[in-house]
């Protein structure tokens, strides 16, 4: 099936918060933030801004009647400024005018005098001067410190992988409109209608059910919407409670480019001990996660870097530490793979460094430490259901790896223009929010008189096409075509208390509860049916928008059913709940089962350099990957290339850069480049490998969102063998992205 | 229109935003006019109309499929007409700086007695350059009710998902049916589309099958055959006939003392809410400043000409064989079709890419004042400090010309950036060599993102000339490039990058030019 939304997507009829009829009397915001990256506020001086006309109110701190806070995990970050600021880019203060014209008009007449204090901008300094967010956390696995000294070859290193932009086209944004009684409707572009809800409830004082928060869809999130879309809103609603009229604050890309967080970088030193047979017997790192000035989700996010420290290898003694590092730049937060990446990055590099120094291509150390049934995990998870293996010589004999390789190297030998490399990258992924607490959905089915359905659910569209998997749900389970259904939007008086649209889950834990309440719809309406036909309920199907009897199509129709099972007052409304069992995790102890199941799959990929210019092309990108029974596999397909071409964004040309003084450098997208259509790998090829499944997966489709991107970190290791090929005195760096300005240096190293 | 006038009230007639006005015979205050007038109850509405076209010069286009005749600002930009006048939402905000394409339209123009069209990103573009034109968005080729040829593409390769980039890519798409260029690619056309959900295959899968569908295309009666086969719907073969009434109907918008703008491409991306208030002069249309004209070895190109115009210049081809290539390097398919010369000129940036392109052609500035009198100064010397240049206010730059270059000349463009299509230069370069007998006897090199202006490099090809041609010279001219150059570290590289990348350019040229004399390792000693 087809995703439900193209027909208005390439009509440009899809509505997004930007696209709303506006009520006559709607205002303008627009937020005023801090110019510098840390200090004191001395003094702001609005009046000049006030005075100027079309401006209604500004709004400060001192408006709010709730809470001046907004921090999720921890309560460390106010919507407003008070008297301090601790990142380029804090909001202080908000502007709603008549216009947006005029808001910025004002937002130019707003001074501000700050006395600047030290500003950190880097993990390592913030390590150095003891700049937390929380407590370290470590996960420990055998005895990685003794284990080293019976090792051949023990090497350290370090790595760095910056951040990332999420760079979603509809940037942040937020409709609210007065109710009556003090109640506010938000018509929101985030993940996390929840979040909204319950924040603003808070900041705005009020309970939460004065708040209503509508999305209809998302011009991209990529995690950029799961907590960071809160604060446009609840700042929206603070004005529409004081003003009682409709506020629309849409951020324009550079106010969001610079406000916003972003993907974490980090830094990491590790130590890779291996056996002469390239067993890697011992592990150990300490990652340092740029985490920003806020806590945001970044305990979270480290703690996923945790648990995919050591991607799809099985090593005996492993200890890792995450450090949240406190900086003065924006809070970062969630971006598509929530710290997996970054983890794997390091793993990949380790194993690269000891493949250099040992003469030896880095896949043979990645080969022989696949993990295999029954592996433990790091954090206690025992492996079942392992496709690394086969993911990984599926690739090898599909794509036939052997010719690829020599392939690549007889071009090298021919070839000093131009150099070519060629990588394997295999993935694990875990699917469920690691936090095992937030697993959980709701859907509520209704079945109208007419016989057509609407299906509500907490997920989020954004392009991942999960309405349209919902659907295929409601649609199989209730034996009804397509057309009958309809996918609402995701409102908070409908589904209530929702986890965002993340973790790759949202398709499965909705998914899930969808099913559930289309089966017991199908329960009441089966007795009906079983009556009407004098028959039996366990006779009784449904298919095709009809009743079938043994498996034989009856006379009777879906309409003709509902109609009768209204007459009969049997609830053609029904809401299911769903909370993913089996999993579970000690944070005391660092041990459990916190993932419902994992996804598997190796990629290869070759690039070619030009050896004089530094710059390079991506010749292909051969995956397989493990879908499960993909329930959608043009949707799933579309995650796998869109997942890729972001891993690869990030590996190779998205260079996030900020000051010394905290300010964004990378502040527009004339300084901040994402892949363009001439940057995708020439070739992309996904063959999907047909696997169990899991009994957690919605339909055993198996999750996609989030595992393809790490595929992209292959691109790094091709292009960096492209360089050694070149040249033979490139000691191997590990600082991603690999630019063009980082190969040239490398092909040019003496 | 002269109703009968009966009782004086006073009527307030509150504008979205202040706008442009011709005189001041009204009491104007802010964005309000306040307009004393007689009038009945019943002629509210027209003699509203009425005065408003006393008042303000009116632009006239056809958008989509319906006249537009507006008194908003020359200067506002097209995306905001659309969207916030019009209510067509089709239209994305994604960037408002040209870089990402949600926003992309067509511009139709009359060109003889048909219809030329191009994309442009409408957020930088004025309203005003809208004037006589046809303006396309999504919602103009929609068919009633089912999916256009294009958008059937899409669809059936799965090149949707967020969909927020999508019409964009839709409309540069039918753009490219509509256009017409040989040679060109659908990848080209959407060149300047930003997708952040797909990775592109599955677009460039639909474009595949577009191209292929428009293999078959009739030539001669290419609208009508578009229109039939799906890609536009009807009302595109009245175009041509009904822009023609509206050239007739329209006169010159006047000007005084006015920004001058001409296409946006630069302007709009810092300026847009500044300009949008402003009187702006419009320079895009004048034709005094179009044109490229070869006379007795000469080529003569308008300040106003595009990117894309110089590229599709079959002279221009002819003289430089790589020219395509070379323009693919610079921005994207809708930028090209605005960016004129005259813009990167007098945007001074260090790394203009066509300050660099021309430079090392040794060309020269034709500057005109506005009592008509011209000045003529070598290019090299136009650009003097940091964004300091030799025009004063009263001039504006006309053209641009350069010796056609001979047999024995060659001539390179090199430009490095972070993401090859679509950016901004690291380091660009270009050089302009004559060579006889294996002896350089002229010699003239440029490069950017080097130095505070877009740098001619003088000591370096004055040391070429009368040298032999070999890879000592190129080395030996190297190091002198090395001494002229003074690159500083910012978003775009390091300096030490930056002067790596200097000397890889400078020997891509010779590369390039004189692949069986100059090889990569004799330079680097490999």
């Amino acid at each position: 099936m087809k995703n439900i939304d193209s027909f208005t997507h390439v009509r440009g009829e899809s509505l997004y918060v930007d696209d709303l009829m506006l009520r006559q009397d709607v205002l303008f915001g627009l937020c005023f933030d801090s110019p510098k990256a840390h200090g004191k506020i001395k003094s702001v001086d609005y009046s000049k801004a006030e005075a100027l006309k079309g401006v209604i109110k500004i709004f400060t701190y001192k408006d709010i009647l709730g809470e001046n806070q907004i921090g999720g995990i921890i309560q460390d970050e106010p919507l407003w400024a008070e008297d301090e600021v601790h990142f380029w880019g804090q909001p202080i203060a908000f502007i709603v005018a008549e216009t947006e014209a005029i808001a910025k008009k004002a937002r130019a007449l707003i001074t501000i005098d700050i006395e600047e204090l030290p500003v950190i901008t880097t993990a390592k300094e913030a390590k150095e001067k003891g700049s937390f967010i929380n407590a370290p956390r470590s996960f420990k696995l055998g005895d990685s410190a003794k284990t080293f000294a019976d090792c051949e070859y023990v090497f350290e290193g370090e790595t760095f992988s910056n951040g990332q932009e999420h760079l979603y086209l509809e940037t942040q944004g937020c409709y609210a409109v007065p109710q009556e009684n003090g109640s506010i409707k938000l018509t929101s572009s985030t993940q996390g209608p929840t979040a909204v809800q319950k924040t603003a409830a808070r900041v705005l004082g009020v309970p939460m059910h004065k708040i209503e928060v509508d999305v209809i869809r998302l011009g991209g999130g990529f995690g950029g919407k799961e907590d960071q879309a809160t604060p446009w809103a609840v700042m929206a609603a603070v004005a529409v409670q004081y003003l009682n009229r409709p506020v629309k604050f849409m951020l324009n890309r550079h106010d969001d480019l610079r406000m916003t967080g972003k993907r974490h970088p980090y830094s990491s030193f590790y130590k890779i001990g291996l056996t002469k047979d390239l067993k890697i017997k011992a592990f150990e790192v300490e990652f340092l996660q740029n985490s920003g000035a806020a806590a945001d989700l970044s305990p979270a996010i480290a703690e996923r870097t945790l648990f995919h420290a050591c991607n799809s290898y099985f090593i005996p003694n492993v200890s890792t530490t995450v450090y949240s590092c406190k900086t003065n730049l924006p809070p970062n937060t969630a971006f598509r793979g929530f710290g997996g990446p970054q983890g794997m990055f390091v793993i990949e590099s380790a194993i690269s460094a000891v493949a250099d120094k040992i003469g030896i291509d880095r896949r043979q150390i990645q080969e022989e430490n696949l993990l295999a049934e029954n592996d433990e995990f790091s954090y206690g998870q025992i492996a079942t259901q392992v496709e690394a293996k086969n993911t990984w010589f599926s690739a090898k004999e599909k794509f036939q790896f052997e010719k690829l390789e020599d392939e690549v190297f007889a071009f090298n030998q021919e070839n000093k223009r131009f150099t070519k490399g060629i990588s394997l990258m295999p993935i694990t992924f875990g699917i469920s929010f690691t936090n095992t607490q937030m697993n959980h959905a709701r859907a509520l089915i209704h079945i109208y008189l007419d016989g057509s359905v609407g299906v509500s659910t907490g997920a989020v569209e954004m392009g991942q096409g999960v309405n349209t998997k919902m659907l295929q749900v409601a649609q199989s389970v209730l034996g009804v075509s397509a057309n009958r259904v309809k996918i609402e939007t995701t409102n908070t008086t409908r589904v209530a208390n929702t986890s965002p649209s993340a973790a790759s889950s949202t398709a499965d834990l909705n998914g899930k509860a969808v099913e559930m309440a289309c089966k017991s719809l199908i329960d009441r309406l089966r007795k009906v049916a079983a009556k009407m036909l004098s028959s039996e309920e366990k006779n009784i199907s449904f298919q095709e928008d009809f009743v079938y009897l043994d498996a034989e199509k009856t006379a009777l129709s879906w309409e003709e059913l509902i109609t009768q099972a209204m007459a009969q007052r049997v609830a053609l409304s029904e809401n299911a709940h769903y909370a993913t069992p089996i999993i579970h995790f000690d944070k005391t102890k660092e041990k459990g089962h916190p993932f419902a199941y994992h996804v598997y799959g190796t990629a290869i990929t070759t690039v070619t350099v030009d050896c004089l210019r530094g710059t390079y092309e991506i010749d292909a990108v051969k995956m397989v990957h493990d879908f499960g029974k993909s329930m959608n596999y043009a949707v799933d397909m579309g995650q796998i290339e869109g997942g890729l071409a972001q891993g690869i964004g990030w590996m190779t040309m998205e260079e996030i850069a900020y000051g010394k003084d905290g300010r964004l450098l990378s502040n527009a997208l004339s300084t901040y480049k994402i892949p363009d259509i001439f940057s995708a790998p020439k070739t992309v090829e996904t063959i999907p490998l047909e696997t169990e499944g899991s009994e957690w997966a919605i339909k055993k489709s198996k999750a996609t969102g989030e595992p393809p991107l790490m595929y992209g970190i292959g691109t790094y290791f091709a292009i960096q063998k492209a360089v050694k090929a070149f040249n033979p005195n490139y000691k191997l760096k590990f600082h991603a992205p690999f630019t063009p300005e980082k190969v040239l240096m490398g092909l040019y190293e003496k | 229109m002269s109703p009968k006038i009966e009782i004086s009230i006073l009527s307030e007639i509150k504008l979205e935003k202040p706008i442009t006005y011709r005189s001041k015979p009204y009491l104007i205050n802010s964005n309000r006019i306040t307009l004393f007038v007689y009038y009945s109850k019943k002629q509210i509405s027209s003699l509203h109309s009425f005065f408003l076209s006393c008042l303000f010069y009116m632009i006239d286009f056809i958008l989509n499929n319906q006249i537009i005749k507006t008194s908003a600002g020359a200067g506002i930009t097209l995306l905001d007409f659309i969207r916030d006048f019009q209510q067509l939402k089709g239209t994305k905000i994604g960037c408002r700086e040209g870089d990402c394409g949600a926003c992309t339209v067509l511009v139709g123009e009359l060109v003889d007695n048909s219809v030329a069209y191009q994309s442009i990103t409408c957020c930088i573009s004025p309203l005003g350059n809208a004037n006589g034109k046809h303006i396309v968005t999504v919602e103009g080729i929609n068919l009633p009710k089912e999916l256009n040829t294009v958008q059937k593409a899409m669809v059936d390769n799965f090149a949707t998902q967020c969909g927020f980039c999508t019409p964009g890519f839709v409309v540069s798409m039918t753009g490219f049916a509509l256009e017409n260029k040989i040679n060109t690619t659908c990848n080209d056309a959407i060149s300047g589309n930003i997708c952040r959900c797909t990775g592109y295959k599955s677009i460039e899968k639909a474009g595949f099958e577009i191209e292929e569908k428009l293999q078959q295309r009739d030539n001669n009666h290419q609208i009508d055959w578009l229109i039939k086969e799906g890609f536009i719907p009807n009302y595109f073969e009245t175009i041509a006939e009904r822009l023609k009434q509206l050239k007739t109907q329209h006169s010159e918008i006047e000007s005084s003392n006015r920004v001058k703008v001409a296409n946006g491409t630069d302007l709009y991306v810092r300026h847009a809410d500044k300009l949008a208030d402003e009187n702006v002069e419009l320079l895009a249309d004048k034709k005094e400043l179009k044109g490229i004209l070869f006379s007795e070895g000469v080529c003569t190109l308008g300040a106003n000409t595009t990117v894309t115009e110089i590229a599709n210049s079959t002279e221009l081809q002819a003289l430089f064989l790589k020219l395509k290539k070379f323009m693919k390097l610079i921005s994207s398919e809708p930028i090209r079709n605005m960016g004129t010369l005259g813009g990167n000129f007098v945007n001074a940036s260090p790394i203009g890419d066509m300050s660099i392109f021309f430079l090392a052609l040794n060309s020269t500035l034709t500057i005109q004042k506005e009592d008509g009198t011209e000045r003529h100064i070598p290019f090299q010397e136009f650009h003097q400090k940091y964004k300091v240049f030799d025009l004063q206010e009263d001039e504006i730059l006309k053209s641009l010309s350069f010796k056609v270059l001979d047999a024995n000349e060659s001539f390179n463009f090199e430009k490095v950036s972070k993401r090859t299509h679509l950016d901004i230069a690291s380091v660009n370069s270009a050089g302009r060599l004559s060579v006889k007998n294996n002896i350089v006897t002229d010699a003239h090199f440029a490069v950017g993102g080097a130095a505070e202006i877009p740098k001619y490099l003088h000591k370096t090809s004055e040391f070429l000339v009368g040298k032999a041609l070999n890879a000592e010279t190129v080395k030996k001219a190297e190091a002198v490039l090395q001494s002229e150059i003074s690159p500083i570290s910012d978003v775009r590289g390091a300096s030490e990058y930056k002067r790596l990348l200097a000397r890889q350019l400078f020997y891509a040229h010779f590369i390039e030019l004189f692949p069986s004399e100059i090889e990569l390792n004799k330079l680097i000693g490999q």
